[in-house]
């Protein structure tokens, strides 16, 4: 398999998508050009801020550091795909009920990171928190609330686990 | 930024990979967690014709002991190794790097193979493996052969790998009973590139004297660094405070840092000293049955 010119499969927030792209093509690019999902963002493109954070195969990584074509055959997730049913995702609810942003646009790739964060560690304390999402830079908030924003999300998420394993 | 374009190929087998190193030689570049090479790639300080990404081939991320030795698969994630309970317990100079290196995304990419391969002197694994005297296992058209660290190190940028060899394994010779390792980084901010670090490994005999010393500095010259004469000056002797002193002392002589954006060189020199102090601490702290 070689080519400058390559026809890719990803599995986009549930939804199976394809195109041919060139082998340069950064995923954040192919993302946000070539799907039309511009929640991810990009803020430095020098691979230093995190706004362009998605999980791919269940992990955390900057879109913007990543070739489309190293995402042929996973899974991605990125912000769109967190609410179900026009219901927001606990993560995103936490943001708006603790006021973790301010203009927003580092938080589609602090969400992305807090997903991942919650996944690996469903109960982190504000030390683990902070750490998990030392890779995304936020110019407004100070992190303080932020931080808040990851707390409620974990609580609200470990109720709604416990009501399903009760079920 | 927009990379220069290539031709991508995801060769399922090491033998595939060598093979097709081989054939476009100082062309190609491999590919393995990217958090170097894609960001160089955008700047166009690299342009290779030919990429050849490793992470197709199965089998190449573990981290096991077997025949006496830590076994760190080239294609582990930094994250893996920081997550390892095993590599946290026996080998605390690993889990010190491994939490400190970039921030948590980057290290869920990143690979230990990568961070080594690289050449980078600001690159943190390098330090820990000189300290840990670990041994390199790459493969080429040719077989398969071993680098110590020690002499894998050329030049920034440079290591003792050809274009058409593959780094495939970091090994390191499992620790005798008494001893203890740390990893000491100073930075500017969370995430960044350490304006100096410090790797240190000592095993204790049973009458407190160390038996073996490894201390290994990033960010300290144009490659990096292990302070043989600091190393000599511990060995064999108790490590009481002049010892520690006099090792800290030389391995800052022995350092050459440049001014930069992170400080002026001399600064840097007095950080080593400080770090070296400091690591050589905390590693007689972890040793099993010390204090
Ligand atoms: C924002 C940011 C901050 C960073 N901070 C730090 C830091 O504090 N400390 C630190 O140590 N690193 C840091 N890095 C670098 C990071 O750790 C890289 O992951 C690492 O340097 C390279 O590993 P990789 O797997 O990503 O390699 P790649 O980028 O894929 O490759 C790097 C080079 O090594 C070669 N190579 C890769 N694997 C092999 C192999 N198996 N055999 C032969 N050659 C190979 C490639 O051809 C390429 O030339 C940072 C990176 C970023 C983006
Ligand atoms: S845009 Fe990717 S890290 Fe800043
Ligand atoms: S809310 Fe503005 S950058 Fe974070």
């Amino acid at each position: 398999m070689s080519m400058t010119k390559m026809h890719i499969r990803v599995n986009v927030n549930g939804v199976e998508r394809e195109g041919d792209v060139q082998a340069r093509l950064l995923l954040v690019h192919f993302i946000r050009e070539v799907l039309g999902l511009t929640g991810t963002h990009i803020g430095c493109d020098t691979s230093n801020c995190g706004a362009c954070t998605v999980v791919l195969g269940g992990k955390a990584v900057k879109s913007c550091t990543l070739f489309a074509v190293q995402a042929n055959g996973k899974k991605l997730l990125t912000v769109e795909g967190l609410a179900k049913e026009g219901k927001l995702h606990p993560i995103q609810e936490g943001f708006w009920e603790k006021h973790g942003l301010q203009c927003g646009f580092c938080t589609p790739g602090m969400i992305m990171a807090a997903y991942h964060l919650l996944q690996k560690n469903p109960n982190p304390t504000e030390e683990e928190i902070r750490r998990g999402i030392s890779g995304n830079l936020c110019r407004c908030t100070g992190y303080v609330k932020i931080v808040e924003s990851v707390q409620y999300a974990a609580e609200k998420m470990r109720v709604q686990e416990a009501q399903v394993a009760a079920r | 930024m927009i990379p220069p374009n290539f031709e991508y190929f995801a060769p399922n087998t090491l033998g595939d990979a060598v093979s097709l190193l081989e054939r476009y030689g100082e062309d190609a570049k491999i590919l393995a967690g990217g958090q170097s090479l894609i960001p160089l790639m955008k700047l166009r300080l690299a342009s290779p014709r030919f990429i050849v990404d490793l992470n197709q081939i199965q089998g190449l991320e573990y981290v096991r002991e077997s025949d006496s030795y830590l076994r760190i698969g080239a294609l582990t994630r930094v994250t893996d190794l920081e997550a390892s309970e095993m590599v946290r317990k026996k080998y605390p100079v690993i889990y010190d790097v491994a939490a400190h290196i970039a921030d948590p995304l980057v290290r869920n990419m990143g690979t230990v193979g990568g961070n080594i391969a690289h050449g980078d002197p600001a690159n943190d694994l390098p330090a820990v493996m000189l300290a840990l005297n670990a041994e390199f296992i790459a493969i080429s058209p040719t077989g398969e052969r071993t680098i110590k660290a020690e002499e894998f190190f050329i030049d920034s940028f440079t290591t003792a790998l050809k274009p058409s060899e593959v780094l495939t394994e970091a090994r390191v010779a499992m620790p005798p009973a008494r001893s203890g390792g740390a990893y000491l980084k100073l930075e500017k901010r969370v995430g960044d590139f350490a304006i100096a670090g410090v790797a240190t490994q000592l095993t204790v005999d049973g009458r407190g004297v160390c038996e073996r010393v490894g201390i290994g500095l990033t960010s300290a010259g144009p490659t990096p660094l292990k302070p043989k004469k600091a190393e000599e000056s511990l060995r064999g002797k108790k490590p009481d405070d002049s010892a520690i002193k006099r090792t800290a002392d030389l391995a800052a002589d022995n350092a050459n840092p440049r001014s930069d954006l992170r400080g002026p060189a001399e600064y840097k020199r007095e950080m080593f000293r400080v770090l070296t102090i400091r690591a050589l601490r905390n590693a007689l702290s972890r040793v099993s049955g010390g204090s």
